[in-house]
């Protein structure tokens, strides 16, 4: 699946805005992303939040991934 | 996790209703205890030294004298608070923020910190040490900071993903967008290119920060501490003095304001360190002035914003060039502001460029929807231009182009439901936008955008025998969340609202909870407690079957009552919650439901304002004279407190555009540390502010719930910067439109004709 790639992020994957990773969950596609992407670890630990369909997750890496779903890796937010 | 939006539909029984705050008669009558409300037998007085230069190497720090002076009982530096944060350079960060570590990166920055047996003895103290400072080149605005040859903040920031061997100012780059811009300004008929600046502004809390710290030599201690997270501060604490988490409880007070600014630790590790050395408790409370100096207040900003339209009104391309100061630390605000600035709109062409920028001011902590403010300003300023080049209405012009269901949102993701199109069609349909204006009156209306998230929450709900209910919650209450979680429980557990009471536990009556941030306190909370009643309602059955001699399964829940299913148990009196409750230490004991979840699905929101304001044309004073906020709240559960917090968003923003504005002299100190120079609006600066609460609700909650604390907050700099340019017919462009901003404004379009 493609997954689509934001902000400064896209400086661990060389720039790409979009890679192509398949992944049942959250975790997975975390794990794939940092076994093909090292320098992705240190972003990842900093906070990385992976959007399903519309819908943010920041935490919960269990979360499935439903065959052809929009997923895009965007930095983790803070809020006041 | 992803819920059925049909439960967005349901009906409710106590969900909406206006009942009585829970919190209220305690605020009123001075009965509620804050964070300098606490007191312990043999407490001392903590005071801390700060820097008076903005960019300085320690060369020495003597605290000789200060120890002799009797009543001293500890003496703290940098030295009593070794690196244990494992090589995380956050937390590295927050250590050398909490107390300089052989250099002061700005005016306030602590230095040293002294616990006393009162509070004379401790100033005494902190005259006692002799600093000796070397004095070094300073960088306060944010874009001398980001030139070459600019003094450096941090030697050992490098621009992240960029020059590995140049020491820089500039942490971090990020873009955000999608399309192409250059091909979408060639299609454009109206390009409008602007330059835009705001100022810094802190949260303005009424509260300052106090806590009281004990730590014994055991190895056990207690925080007792106005936050917005004390399960956050708990486990910065522990780490920041190596302790166990566990040996460390927290509680949190109530708060007299946060907005971002009690996120997170300032001055608590130093509490906590003297206190442990001293071995009696320590209370800390800031002044103003400290306040001021040395917590965290928001970005100040300097952007370029440039939209291309044709002359049907449709948006082909948009950039945004964003460069905000986080402080003497790297931060992700400019980030921030690069992901929220456009996230209004349907964009076939978009980018965002955001430079996050070291200077020598107070690290920078989140403000109500941070960054989002200031990007909106630029954003929906160079909108208002773009409407009147093409001749149109400026709510038309942002309806034509705003996003939708299956928008592209320019930060990546396609949205779902969302607001922003009801907010504009309320904002056109609203009477305020038909009023008839006088001389030097002007109208403005601006659009806003926020995320909102959820995050790690932990809910108890205990019934009691009598049939009450304590719901027990880890987010602290900012905002009026005890009153809308009571509302929650009642809703669920099908009891009355004035059965429930709500209590924030410390640290060691739940698991973790993150910090109230984000809009996440109802939303969150809210969540886990829902799932924390049903696991309850679940056990009450199974009292009643127990009582009834019946399986489980023939017992329905209703409105708070337990009913036997099937006419086999016709002759079976239904029971209560209270029947149930009474006979529960006959039937197993004490019946709870318990929640422990990560809270994701929280759904995004917008708003949209409308100002109108007066000038004065000889002072350049500005009156706001009506205002009405147009906010997506998802599903109001308690709409006094919705309202509540679309009209303090609103004050804060009204706050922000017209006067507040950290002042720093040549030498980098700041001149305005008080209420008397740094002015936030009082009663008589505001109007009522109208509110207009809409519900889309979002499918990533039971109950359609969105965060809606700090959306409110985004419009109000635009939508007053575009009421004053209408009003005085020049474009404002700096922030806060001060009196002696908008005369220089009024004078330089009158000289030039």
């Amino acid at each position: 699946m493609q997954v689509a790639v934001t902000g400064l992020l896209c400086t661990a994957v060389n720039g790409a805005a979009s890679i192509n990773i398949e992944a049942d969950t959250i975790r997975e596609l975390l794990r794939k992303l940092v076994e093909r992407y090292p320098k992705f670890e240190p972003l990842l630990d900093a906070g990385v939040a992976v959007v399903i369909n519309g819908e943010i997750f920041r935490d919960n890496w269990s979360e499935p991934i439903p065959a052809g779903a929009e997923v895009v890796l965007m930095p983790r937010i803070q809020g006041g | 996790m992803t819920h059925n939006p049909s439960f967005t539909n349901q009906t409710f029984k106590v969900i909406g209703t206006r009942v009585p705050r829970p919190d209220g008669l305690d605020k009123v009558t001075g009965r509620a205890r804050y964070g300098a409300d606490a007191s312990a037998p043999g407490q001392l007085v903590g005071m801390i030294l700060r820097s008076p230069h903005a960019h300085a190497e320690i060369k020495n720090i003597d605290t000789s004298k200060a120890d002799k002076i009797p009543g001293v009982k500890a003496i703290i530096t940098s030295a009593d608070l070794p690196d244990k944060v494992n090589g995380r350079r956050d937390m590295l960060d927050t250590l050398e923020n909490c107390m300089a570590r052989g250099r002061v990166l700005y005016d306030g920055h602590a230095i040293a910190a002294v616990a006393a047996i009162d509070a004379d003895t401790a100033k005494k103290a902190l005259k006692a040490i002799k600093v000796d400072y070397k004095i070094l080149p300073h960088v306060t605005d944010v874009d001398e900071a980001m030139k070459d040859g600019a003094p450096i903040v941090q030697q050992w920031v490098r621009t992240a993903g960029g020059d590995a061997n140049k020491a820089t100012n500039v942490s971090q780059v990020s873009q955000f967008g999608h399309g192409n811009i250059e091909e979408g300004f060639a299609e454009a008929d109206v390009i409008i290119e602007r330059s835009y600046k705001t100022e810094q502004t802190h949260q303005g809390y009424i509260e300052p920060h106090a806590c009281l710290a004990s730590v014994g030599p055991d190895g056990n201690g207690e925080l007792w501490v106005t936050t917005q997270g004390h399960y956050t501060f708990r486990t910065q604490c522990a780490q920041l003095l190596g302790m166990d988490i566990a040996k460390l409880k927290v509680t949190s007070s109530e708060i007299g304001g946060g907005f971002g600014g009690k996120t997170h630790v300032w001055m608590e590790p130093v509490a906590l360190a003297l206190s442990r050395k001293a071995n009696r408790p320590v209370k800390l409370v800031m002044t103003r002035e400290e306040v001021f100096r040395a917590t965290g207040p928001t970005c100040s900003t300097s952007m370029d914003v440039k939209i291309g339209a044709k002359k049907d009104g449709r948006i082909t391309a948009a950039l945004a060039v964003l460069r905000y100061q986080d402080g003497a630390f790297p931060g992700i605000w400019g980030m921030l502001g690069g992901m929220t600035a456009w996230a209004c709109y349907d964009l076939p062409n978009v980018k965002a460029i955001a430079y996050d920028v070291l200077v020598n001011r107070p690290k920078v902590a989140a403000y109500r929807a941070p960054s989002a403010p200031m990007a909106a300003f630029a954003v929906e300023s160079t909108m208002d231009l773009v409407a009147q080049a093409i001749n149109m209405d400026p709510v038309d012009f942002r309806l034509l182009n705003a996003a939708k269901e299956g928008t592209r949102a320019s930060y990546g993701p396609t949205y779902g439901p969302i607001g922003i199109r009801a907010t504009l069609e309320a904002v056109k349909n609203h009477p305020q936008m038909k009023a008839k204006l006088g001389p030097n009156q002007g109208r403005g209306m601006a659009c806003g955008f926020w995320f909102n998230f959820g995050g790690q929450t932990c809910s108890t709900v205990n019934i009691c025998t009598d049939g009450t209910v304590n719901v027990s919650v880890g987010t602290v209450d900012v905002g009026g969340s005890r009153a809308s979680l009571s509302l929650i429980a009642a809703e669920e557990l099908g009891v009355p609202y004035e059965t429930v009471k709500c209590t924030v536990s410390d640290t060691t009556a739940l698991g973790h909870n993150d910090t109230t941030e984000g809009s996440r306190g109802t939303f969150s909370s809210g969540m886990a407690i829902i799932f924390a009643a049903r696991n309850a309602v679940a056990e009450l059955r199974a009292r009643a079957a127990k009582t009834w001699d019946i399986p489980v399964e023939e017992v329905e829940w209703k409105d708070g009552v337990a009913y036997p299913m099937g006419d086999q148990h016709h002759n079976l009196k239904p029971l209560s919650l209270k029947d149930i409750a009474a006979k529960s230490p006959r039937t197993g004991g004490p019946i709870a439901g318990h929640n422990e979840t990560v809270a994701d699905g929280a759904g995004v929101s917008f708003a949209s304002h409308i100002c109108d304001v007066e000038v004065d044309p000889e002072t350049g004073a500005t009156r706001i004279l009506r205002y009405a906020v147009v906010q997506d709240a998802g599903k109001a559960i308690h709409p006094d407190y919705v309202e509540g917090q679309f009209q303090g968003a609103a004050a804060q923003g009204i706050g922000w555009a017209l006067n507040e504005e950290y002042v720093y002299g040549k030498d980098g100190r700041l001149q305005n540390a008080g209420f008397l120079d740094y002015r936030i609006p009082v009663c008589s600066d505001l109007p009522f502010i109208d509110t207009t609460i809409l519900e889309i609700p979002n499918p990533g909650h039971p109950y359609g719930i969105r965060g809606v604390g700090e959306t409110s907050i985004v419009p109000p700099l635009a939508a007053i910067g575009n009421a004053v340019s209408n009003a005085v017919g020049v474009r404002m462009n700096h922030v806060p439109m001060s009196p002696p901003r908008i005369l220089k404004a009024i004078k330089a379009q009158r000289a030039a004709g």
